[in-house]
């Protein structure tokens, strides 16, 4: 915790003494216990917020950009011959490091989706099928080539761990508008095609901020999360009294010698208490229609990307504000083609079937949807498969302000380098942010003797992405 | 909430009307906060030519305009600045983000108004042992510490908090000292006041549990962890590190010593076994065995990460910021950044690792004690004895020898090549053994080829079996080939095969087949390491697979020593694999393919080399020598196994010192900087840190002990009273810099400094200071009387109270419980944690087994800390992921802690055993006699009647609720591995399992108060 407000707030109820407790604790520490409405650190956003909460679907390992959403017909003419010493000299290679570096063409078609006709690979037609709400951007580039860094420059805006994760940030500074779930959760699923690179829990880590900042992983196979089952078989009548009794000793002990903690630690109780009546809830999917199984693809709890979404729908629906899914599926250093076909359709029909379902329940216009992974993979071939890239990679966005239709950016003729539009992960970032109504220069945390922020000392709001 | 609450504190920072202004409490943190960032340390960033963080630049004067003319705001252009109306003009400029508040601004001009008395930063200066305050009420202070903090309260007009009831004192001292819970019989006795407090606290230091109590903070310091930190996370060995830091605060090593060993105890002339460990410090670091790494850009990240280590621990600085441009707030230099980074240029590592052996970082190195070092020695001593008796001269072996010469002669010249085994059922060879050997026959209706049993291979991605290092070694001859049968599953074959084969330390050498998948020697090439043989073999069937030595690298002379099966996803069935030969009986052994030359050279004409290989080969087979060479295997077995069962580690090996640059902007790939060599910051006195012609990290630890360096003594005094007070007096103890809090008792601070240095570091004298004053005697509770006065207890009119950290949680329930083990030591454990929270890590996967017996009983501190997914009750608790170095824990409170405290196995096992003693003698006594004991265990107290109410009225309901479905009883009752006593009905002990749970999980268990 941040030194300066944890011994402020203890000395705020010092001050107030008892009788102020339970107000102060709806005012403050109802932020702490994720009180309904309750708002963060900001108080309010900064401006009007275009989105209430980000659903970010991270296609972790690196999805290639040139047989998703970046189509090079030069490179396809290319195929074979040396890739040209011009884009490649001086730069950094991972696996490649030494090879012979040759041009690898686009192994799969693309075809224009929509009325406003963007051009997207044909492994994702469902997605294709929403092509309108999409903003393209195929202009990124970031700084870090190894996965590791490369995520924690996706969530942190640096390739350094110990920095809090962008979901830690958005609950820290709007707060969190559920009674019964963390602000934060992440759920994971591997897939067939590629290598399962690992995860780390860094990666949803509040870093410095308090640590109910953290994001809360929620596991689709055995106890969705830690400890949230009670140990006589999940009996819930015993549980209730016993949290009742901690709680009215608690109370007891705090009029003999108030001390907020006790009063945070009740409420703490209270929702720990309450996760476990919700978190089953939230994962028994026995209300849903057999359409939407349909529409996903997936009954469910069976640990896939698909399952994933849907409860990334019900997560959503009860006012969780930031979700991430990582689908660990996409380091394709071999047979991109194949692996590309297999990756593509784990995750193109619920994907599609998430914007769907959001669109007709009338959430979408204030979700944020960022479809995209930590980089992209080279132009050139890795025998049959592309290596690591970051300087030029694309990704999507759609819902919560988010102009459709709209592509941004491009990349060279070899789809090397981004060199139109150019924009940092720091930019989406910002624009992120924006659309939740914040501003990034203003989202601040003092640590260690500097005020860091998740953009870092640069990002843009890219205007031109929003409707 | 954040802006109000800075105002707040704002408010109760400005000195009162009648406190004089202060430079370095009141002044200097303003400027640092809203003008160092454009006219401080930072060069490149400096603004008209104007520096504020320095004496000289405050009071110059330029062109007639003078910065600071004391007693004159007015005449002080740094002032009138502040308050000129036109923005053109006004400091800090619009567009910085920083603005003065009224109430600072009013600060700065009475400082100027009182005479600007400028002072240095507090930490950058030598400490001087201030004089010791008098107070009014002597009476009070039990030592100088209490003079210190009375003189401030009296100035200040408030009294200390009364001294705590005997027996939080107790406990406080209890937890302090060992981190583990009073034992209720010693709190009884200090309450009684049969157990003297200066007694207790001379037991409680002596505890060996005093030094894992200290170790607990110096881990998250160093970073210590059982993993590597980066992309697969691997575990490593680094434990014997852990119980050094144990020992040493045991055995009260001097801190001067204690730095000195770790930064450099593996340079000292001899240095001893426990210095090597010590010096595994500089070997804390992260690192990645990710393929596809950059090296370079990695030992950069490795060198960073260790200068921000140093400077954290022995410089109370943030230096990290230095790495890619200056310090914006203090005068640490980019230069600064990589001369301290060059002391630790001669580490060996590289900057990508290679996962050749699980577990192996290298180089690494074998811990032993002097009782194992001599055993070791006979041991190798039986072994030379054997192999000189193999080597002894013997005419009739003579003999025999030259019978099998001409024997052997013929064969080698025959040209037939005949196929010999080097595994077939089994793994015969010695050596190092991994991965599964999944040895299935007819039974498993398994596919066999050869003899009794094939090895059956399945997983997704690549997985292999392979042993390596072995004694029965491979000498390859001309015109040989390696073979190996393996049959694929039709339904589910494999994408790719590959036989790898191990020689002279490397696995470099592989012959793939099928799809490009298996990534080792790189993806898409065709070399030696990555040789591409061809599609697939048919499915179905028995195929063998042959390689050419040549095709891989090796050829006739060269001696292989291990062979890996190994596949990309799908299911083989692998099995008979050796060489084929025209020389079967020298197809073995550790002299080469040169001893078929020598045998084809006619006797006469051979070279001295030649006979002695052929004599030495010989005595390797002759059947008459079998006895002996039977004798030498168990020997040599036994001083293997031995050596084995010894701990290693990663060891320090100093080397020739990589070169090291200044790299702009912090990147790695440009080197325009210039090359520089081992430095202090050049702002310190240098001491004797640069007295050789290349330093080392010897002078840079002694350095950093000596008189040289002021902030040594200050940040570890600063952070061993935070571990007495819950704050330092610095409050943050991880940055005494420009940017940190000022000390609240900047006397004190420099008091205890130099009482610390001037007792020869002593640790434990600077801990019984701290604890044998009055202040830390004083009651925690809040002082409603203060709440506006001093909300943030800066004054210290009252103790700390804090929620215990992680490990103490853990400790106190199995303390109270009975259940801790209380072995010090030793390799990490691995108590319960929920299934698949290592699901996510890969390469390889892995999956948490939780140990067994004692090992689920023991202390937090050695639970095995994976840092990418440490133990959940754990991180719930804010214990740090130890990736990089931590001076100051998190302190929340979250809904997940509650969720570990009512339902981690570990708490819920730990309440059963509490709930077994009153369980069992229900109903010879009665039910307040059960709860009593529970709270006695627990809180070394007797319930008082509200409790007893609440307890009686849960245990109650509960043995209702149990008694209608004993299934949920059974169920709470079997939460751990401790057996259920039969002796006990299972209601009863579920009911009280209720009650125990209940203490456990009350706010006064798990603070610190």
């Amino acid at each position: 915790m941040n030194p300066t407000t944890h011994i402020t707030r203890r000395g705020f109820f010092g001050q107030a003494g008892a009788g102020v407790l339970t107000g102060a604790l709806s005012s403050i520490l109802g932020r702490d216990a994720f009180s309904a409405g309750g708002g963060g650190t900001l108080g309010s956003p900064h401006h009007t917020p275009r989105a209430r909460r980000v659903i970010h679907l991270c296609m972790a390992g690196g999805p290639t950009h040139l047989e998703t959403l970046d189509y090079k017909p030069e490179l396809a003419r290319m195929h074979g011959e040396p890739m040209p010493e011009s884009f490649t000299k001086g730069q950094q290679i991972a696996q490649l490091q030494g090879a012979e570096l040759k041009c690898f063409g686009p192994q799969h078609p693309f075809a224009y989706y929509g009325e406003s006709g963007q051009h997207m690979c044909t492994l994702f037609p469902k997605t294709g099928g929403h092509a309108d709400k999409l903003c393209i951007v195929r202009s990124l580039h970031t700084d870090n080539i190894n996965h590791d860094p490369a995520h924690a420059m996706m969530n942190t805006g640096s390739g350094l761990s110990g920095r809090p994760s962008m979901g830690s940030w958005s609950t820290w500074g709007l707060g969190i508008e559920t009674d019964n779930l963390p602000g934060y959760v992440v759920l994971t699923s591997v897939g067939k095609g590629g290598q399962s690179q690992p995860i780390a829990a860094r990666q949803w880590s509040a870093g410095f901020l308090p640590g109910r900042h953290q994001g809360v992983h929620l596991k689709s196979q055995g106890e969705p999360v830690h400890y949230v089952s009670s140990p006589d078989a999940g009996a819930l009548e015993g549980q209730r009294r016993l949290v009742d009794a901690v709680g009215r000793l608690n109370a007891r002990e705090n009029e003999r010698a108030p001390d907020p903690e006790i009063e945070t630690r009740l409420a703490q109780y209270e929702l720990a208490y309450r996760m476990q009546t919700s978190v089953p809830d939230l994962i028994d999917l026995s209300d849903e229609t057999e359409e939407t199984f349909e529409l996903y693809g997936t009954r469910g709890a069976d640990g896939t990307y698909a399952a994933n979404c849907l409860l990334a729908r019900r997560l959503a629906e009860r006012g969780v504000r930031f979700i991430q899914l990582y689908h660990r599926a996409w380091d394709h250093h071999g047979a991109v083609k194949r692996s590309m076909e297999i990756t593509a359709k784990e995750v193109d029909q619920a994907t599609g079937a998430l914007l769907t379902d959001l669109d007709r329940r009338g959430m979408l216009e204030d979700t944020l949807i960022i479809w995209g992974g930590e980089f992209g993979r080279t132009p050139m071939g890795q025998g049959d498969g592309r290596d690591h890239h970051i300087k030029g990679f694309s990704c999507w966005l759609a819902g919560g302000g988010v102009r459709g239709g709209t592509s941004y950016g491009e990349t060279d003729e070899l789809g090397y380098a981004a060199v139109k539009d150019v924009v940092h992960v720091h930019d989406l970032h910002a624009t992120m942010l924006h659309l939740l109504g914040v501003d990034h220069e203003r989202l601040t945390f003092r640590f260690q003797g500097r005020d860091y922020r998740l953009t870092d000392i640069s990002g843009r709001v890219l205007h031109d992405w929003i409707a | 909430m954040e802006a109000s609450l800075a105002l707040f504190l704002l408010f109760t920072m400005t000195p009162a009307g009648d406190t004089p202004v202060s430079f370095g409490r009141d002044v200097r943190p303003i400027l640092s906060d809203n003008c160092f960032e454009c006219h401080g340390p930072d060069t490149k960033k400096r603004a008209a030519k104007l520096r504020l963080d320095q004496e000289e630049g405050l009071f110059r004067e330029r062109k007639g305009v003078i910065v600071i003319t004391p007693g004159e705001p007015a005449e002080s252009e740094l002032f009138v600045r502040l308050i000129e109306e036109d923005p053109e003009f006004r400091m800090p400029p619009a567009e910085f983000r920083h603005r003065l508040e009224p109430k600072e601004i009013e600060t700065v001009r009475r400082w100027i108004a009182e005479g600007a008395d400028y002072e240095g930063h507090w930490a950058w200066t030598r400490p001087k042992r201030p004089e010791v305050p008098a107070v009014t009420d002597a009476g009070w202070t039990r030592n100088p510490i209490d003079h210190f903090l009375l003189a401030r309260l009296e100035a200040e007009g408030v009294a200390p908090s009364p001294s705590a009831d005997a027996r939080t004192l107790a406990r406080r001292l209890s937890v302090d000292l060992t981190g583990l819970p009073a034992d209720p019989a010693a709190v009884s006795a200090f309450t009684r006041g049969d157990l003297d407090e200066a007694a207790y606290i001379e037991e409680l230091l002596a505890s060996p549990h005093y030094g894992e109590r200290m170790a607990q903070h110096w881990l998250d310091l160093v970073r210590y962890a059982d993993t590597v930190g980066y992309h697969g996370d691997q575990e490593w060995r680094m434990w014997p590190y852990r119980d050094y830091v144990i020992n040493a605060f045991n055995e009260n090593k001097a801190f001067d010593e204690f730095t000195i060993e770790q930064l450099g105890g593996d340079l000292f002339e001899e240095p001893r076994m426990s210095d090597k460990i010590a010096a595994g410090y500089n070997r804390l670091n992260m690192v990645t065995f990710e393929g596809g790494s950059q090296p370079k850009e990695f030992l950069l990240k490795y060198a960073s990460d260790r200068v921000r280590n140093f400077s954290t621990i022995w410089l109370g600085a943030t230096m990290g910021c230095a790495e890619c441009h200056e310090h914006k707030f203090d005068p640490y230099a980019t230069k600064d950044f990589y001369r301290l980074s060059a002391y630790f240029a001669d580490i060996q590592e590289v900057g990508v690792f290679t996962r050749f052996q699980e577990g192996v970082v290298p180089p690494q190195m074998r811990v032993t004690s002097p009782e194992e070092e001599a055993e070791l020695e006979a041991l190798a001593g039986a072994v030379e004895a054997l192999e000189r008796e193999l080597v002894r001269e013997d005419p009739e072996l003579a003999l025999e020898q030259r019978a099998w010469e001409s024997e052997a002669a013929s064969e080698a010249g025959d040209g037939v090549r005949t196929p010999v085994a080097w595994v077939d059922d089994a793994q015969s060879n010695g050596g190092t053994t991994e991965g599964a050997w999944t040895f299935v026959g007819e039974k498993d209706s398994a596919p066999v080829r050869s003899g009794e049993r094939s090895r059956r291979q399945t997983g997704s991605g690549i997985v292999q079996h392979f042993f390596h290092v072995a004694d029965r070694r491979v000498s390859l001859a001309e015109g040989d080939r390696f073979y190996a049968w393996v049959y694929l599953d039709p339904k589910d074959p494999p994408k790719q095969v590959m036989l790898q084969f191990h020689a002279d330390g490397t696995w470099e050498h592989r012959a793939v087949w099928g799809e490009d998948k298996i990534s080792f020697g790189g993806v898409g090439t065709d070399r030696e390491a990555h040789r591409q043989m061809g599609p697939l073999p048919a499915t179905g069937e028995w195929v063998r697979l042959e390689v050419d030595p040549a095709l891989v690298g090796l050829g006739p002379g060269r001696t292989v020593d291990g062979l890996a099966f190994t596949q990309f996803d799908g299911l083989a069935h692998w099995d008979l694999a050796g060489v084929e030969t025209d020389t079967p009986s020298l197809a073995f052994g550790s002299a080469g393919g040169s001893i078929r030359e020598a045998l084809l050279t006619n006797a006469g004409t051979r070279t001295e080399e030649q006979v002695d290989l052929l004599r030495t080969h010989y005595r390797e087979i002759s059947p008459n020598l079998g006895v002996t060479r039977k004798a030498l295997a168990v020997a040599t077995s036994a001083h293997k196994t031995f050596e084995e069962s010894l701990p290693e580690m990663l060891a320090t090996v100093s080397v020739e010192p990589r070169e090291v640059r200044v790299l702009p902007r912090g990147n790695w790939m440009d080197e325009s900087g210039e090359v520089v060599l081992p430095g202090v910051p050049a702002f310190f006195a240098q001491g004797d840190a640069e007295t050789k012609p290349r330093a080392d990290r010897l002078d840079l630890a002694k350095w950093a002990v000596s008189d040289a360096n002021p902030l040594a003594a200050r940040a570890f005094v600063n952070r061993v009273w935070k571990l007495f007070f819950g704050e330092g007096i610095c409050r943050t103890p991880d940055d005494l810099g420009n940017q940190g809090a000022s000390p609240t008792h900047p006397e004190l601070i420099d008091w205890l400094s130099v009482e610390f240095i001037e007792s020869g570091w002593d640790v434990k004298h600077l801990v019984r200071t701290i604890v044998t004053s009055n202040a830390y005697r004083q009651r925690s509770a809040a002082r409603p009387d203060l709440a506006e006065r001093d909300p943030f207890n800066e004054l210290l009119a009252r103790q700390g109270r804090w929620r215990h950290d992680a490990e103490f949680l853990r400790d106190g329930a199995l303390s109270a419980s009975g259940l801790l083990v209380r072995t010090l030591g030793g390799k990490s454990v691995k108590p319960y944690q929920p299934a698949g929270h290592w699901r996510e890590l890969n390469f390889p996967i892995r999956t948490w087994q939780a140990d067994a017996g004692d090992a689920l009983y023991r202390r937090g501190l050695y639970t095995f800390w994976c840092r990418t997914f440490l133990h959940p009750a754990m991180d719930a608790f804010d214990a740090p992921s130890r990736e990089e170095s931590c001076a100051r824990r998190n302190r929340s409170n979250t809904p997940q802690q509650a969720l570990v405290l009512l339902n981690d196995p570990t708490f819920v096992e730990a309440a059963r055993a509490l709930a077994e003693e009153p369980a069992r003698a229900h109903p010879h006594e009665s039910d307040e006699q059960g709860v009593h004991h529970i709270w006695m265990c627990v809180l070394a107290r007797h319930a008082d009647s509200e409790e007893l109410a609440e307890a009686l009225s849960l245990l109650a309901d509960e043995r209702a609720r149990f008694t209608a479905n004993e299934a949920t009883a059974s169920a709470l009752l079997s939460q751990g591995q401790r057996p259920r006593p039969d002796d006990i009905p299972i209601v009863e002990l579920a009911a009280w399992t209720q009650v125990a749970r209940l203490v456990l999980n009350l706010h006064e268990t798990v603070t610190r108060s």
